[in-house]
């Protein structure tokens, strides 16, 4: 391979940044409760910054028990005096306004969402922000459609949901929480992740200007302190989580022996598996985009490789090309590929793993790029001569890390893909129809994506087997969590 | 002189075999004043073996068609039918009347026939094709959760008990029961029904014993993938919630009655102990949304 382009020399591309003076921040932001921003009783606020330069974007409220409670208790009273009582085609019409407001300013929270967690704006504005604005679209068409969703039974809404979201989709995950909570006609509280929550305050400015009834949806700002305040609040009478299986567990206990419903979308440990007669340099776009989109900060993500011995070498070529391939740097930058890591704490994790990874004997390989001086950055990274017993191979890095392991037969491939505690998604390679059904069948994971990967949209439910927690985001199975029936 | 009866050996049905419990242990519940027999007082050890025969039983299981399924759980009605007087009789012997203990034994029997009806039938009820906007065909279809433990009725030992298998199994789950504590007679004679029922062994697995002692073991085991608790005392409830918490299984709560009215026979019961798999598949050029790869 004596020709091959230096994608660090002559292959760079002029800068494309995506201008940044057109949105509108605040340089501090308080709780949004009762449809009016409020100042935390504490009058406590940390900062939240651009992991891309490690400046300070803006002052974001701290949330205690007594802003939690405020909160509760103007979701509890919209609920029990306006929300249950409307009905579900003005709840619907409601929802429509966020879409179509989301859509309005979809820019201005595409550069915000690239901001403040580090995604580049690619993403953001091609994915995160238009399926946002989907999502509350799609749902707001279920709100006067429920008694058709489920055939025989009588759905009514729940009342009060706690809602606690991600920072790695950070509005998706906001939407996807929402829009079904709303359309099933129960009212929100919902407390974004502290090193993502700008979107969230920006969705309150949305929810105040398409008139939404005041306290119909809250959110509160903080950290996982808050989140246990509202998880464990007497009124509320579900919990919704996105997030990691160990806090996931924790708010499980904490919910034990009570009525409160729950979702849990949790972590993964995708298996993504290619076959010999796969169409290869499709395959390799699917590993790149399985374990390098968003920085690999993807709970769906394809972080386990496994590849069919007779192409190993092949495909492990192609892809090292394709990783030297990948612009690391500037989220802002319209050419980017892989932005800033989200934090300085997950950077720790990802690197303390990479350790893990090399101390346990598997074969490091990162690409050659040269890394921005300021900001939390990893390179594409992937392991070779990974056993399956090794860490990396178990436990989910939530970072550009690949494991890669072979394989010879179909069995051993199903078996080693399912040896894991979680089941949240898997991928499948190969141009025959036959096997993938095969495949997908025996694969014990709430996505199957053949062919494809980490393709998402809000008709298609979304969730895990296992330890991937349980429930579905997305289509019509994503209403259920959000109703009960006599 | 009159004959002298036979009495029975009542035993547990694990991996479609009789054992005595691997402990040894007894106990003799009572009824109007008349103990009923020498029961199994089943250990952790048994719930144990009879999870991993529900687990080596479980995947060739939901392979068998559902038309298969469906007959399967038909045959276990037909022999039910069949021994209908022992089931009356067990049920009296229990403490029932004998027109309630003939009802009980009636609607069990068509129970069975119900949820034998829905075994190829509730997948399309649940499945969906999902109109996504990339070019992609996308479709979402239930899948058995897997090994279910079940903590069976106290006071129904004959219709409760089947009341919760037959959904269980009906979408594709194998199972490990504990029966009725006080009422266990149907639930051993249920298991010979259905060791002669072509249901494959390890697909139901009945112990009898002491449910407090027990309660724990089954919200705790890591290999077991959801649980239905029947009954409703709320320490045993957050016991159970709290032991799930380890491997997540899901807990299902069902109240102790009810079970001669038709909540139970719906297809949510099964839909219940069903997973949600969606598959993605690119398709060329759907109209203009291009190729999805």
């Amino acid at each position: 391979m004596k020709n091959k382009i230096d994608y660090n020399s002559d292959w760079n591309l002029d800068p494309a940044p995506e201008s940044i003076g057109h949105i509108k921040l605040k340089s501090k932001y308080d709780l949004f409760i009762g449809g009016k921003w409020v100042k935390p009783k504490a009058g406590k606020y940390f900062a939240t910054i651009n992991p891309a330069t490690e400046q300070q974007i803006a002052d974001i409220a701290e949330a205690e028990q007594e802003d939690v409670d405020a909160a509760v208790k103007a979701a509890k009273k919209a609920y029990d005096t306006v929300w249950s009582k409307l009905s579900g085609k003005e709840r619907g019409k409601y929802i429509y306004r966020i879409a179509r407001l989301i859509q309005e300013k979809a820019r201005e929270f595409s550069v915000i969402e690239s901001l403040d967690s580090g995604k580049v704006i690619r993403e953001s504005r091609d994915i995160d922000i238009p399926l946002a604005a989907a999502h509350f679209f799609y749902y707001a068409g279920w709100a006067d459609k429920l008694e058709y969703a489920f055939p025989n039974r009588q759905p009514k809404s729940l009342g009060v949901a706690a809602q606690i979201t991600p920072w790695n989709f950070p509005m998706l995950m906001i939407a996807w929480k929402i829009a079904p909570a709303l359309a099933a006609g129960n009212t929100v509280v919902l407390k974004p992740a502290e090193t993502t929550s700008l979107t969230a305050l920006k969705l309150a400015e949305v929810i105040q200007e398409a008139g939404l009834p005041d306290g119909v949806v809250n959110i509160v700002t903080g950290y996982g302190k808050t989140g246990a305040m509202m998880v464990d609040h007497k009124d509320v009478a579900k919990v919704a989580f996105t997030g990691s299986t160990g806090v996931g567990k924790i708010i499980m206990k904490a919910i034990a022996g009570t009525n409160k419903k729950s979702t849990m979308e949790l972590g993964g440990k995708a298996a993504n598996i290619i076959f010999e007669d796969a169409p290869l340099d499709q395959a390799v776009e699917g590993i790149i985009n399985g374990i390098y989109f968003n920085q690999g900060h993807v709970c769906c993500a394809g972080s386990r490789l496994f590849v069919q011995e007779s192409v190993y070498e092949v495909v492990l070529r192609k892809l090292k090309d394709r990783m030297e391939s990948l612009y690391v740097g500037n989220p802002m930058d319209k050419n980017t590929d892989i932005g800033a890591i989200n934090s300085k704490k997950q950077l720790d994790v990802i690197n303390e793993y990479i350790k893990i990874g090399k101390t346990e004997g598997a074969e490091i390989y990162q690409t050659k790029c040269t890394l921005p001086k300021k900001g939390y950055w990893c390179k594409p990274t992937l392991f070779t001569n990974v056993a399956q017993s090794n860490r990396i191979a178990q436990e989910e890095i939530f970072g550009p890390v690949l494991a890669i392991q072979t394989f010879r037969t179909i069995d051993e491939v199903i078996t080693k893909a399912n040896n894991t505690p979680y089941g949240l998604s898997a991928g499948v390679w190969t141009d025959k129809g036959s096997k993938i059904f095969n495949l997908t069948s025996q694969l014990k994971a709430g996505v199957v994506w053949a062919n494809t990967y980490n393709k998402f949209d809000p008709t298609s439910p979304f969730g895990g087997y296992k330890e991937s927690g349980h429930g579905r985001e997305g289509g019509l199975h994503g209403l259920e969590p959000y109703l009960k029936f006599d | 002189m009159s004959r002298i009866e036979v009495l029975k050996t009542y035993k547990i049905y694990i991996g479609g075999k009789f054992p005595r419990t691997e402990s040894g242990r007894y106990y003799q519940p009572k009824a109007n004043g008349k103990v009923l027999g020498n029961i199994c007082l089943s250990s952790r050890k048994d719930f144990r073996n009879a999870t991993v025969a529900a687990r080596s039983a479980q995947v060739g299981w939901a392979a068998k068609s559902a038309y298969n399924r469906s007959q399967i759980l038909y045959r276990i009605a037909e022999i039910l039918e069949g021994r209908r007087t022992q089931f009356v009789e067990e049920l009296i012997q229990q403490g029932s009347k004998k027109a309630q203990a003939e009802k009980e034994v009636n609607l069990s029997i068509d129970r069975l026939i119900y949820f034998a009806g829905w075994c190829d039938k509730y997948m399309q009820i649940f499945s969906a094709v999902n109109p996504v906007a990339s070019s992609h065909f996308n479709f979402s279809v239930p899948e058995p959760t897997g090994v279910v433990a079940i903590l069976a009725p106290e006071e129904s030992g004959l219709l409760g008990l089947v009341s919760q298998i037959a959904p269980t199994i009906a979408g594709g789950n194998t199972c490990v029961v504990l029966a009725s504590e006080n009422k266990p007679l149907c639930s051993i004679t249920f298991a010979e029904v259905l060791s002669t029922s072509d249901v494959p062994g390890g697909v139901i697995n009945i112990l009898t014993g002491n449910r407090k002692e027990l309660t724990p073991h089954f919200g705790r085991h890591m290999d077991v993938n959801a649980l239905i608790y029947c009954g409703n005392n709320p320490a045993e409830i957050k016991t159970i919630h709290e032991a799930a918490v380890d491997n997540l299984k899901r807990v299902i709560i069902r109240d102790g009655g009810g079970y001669v009215s038709d909540n139970y026979e719906s297809p949510y019961l099964i839909s219940s102990l069903q997973e949600t798999k969606t598959t993605w598949h690119p398709v060329e050029k759907i109209g203009a949304a291009g190729s999805g790869y």
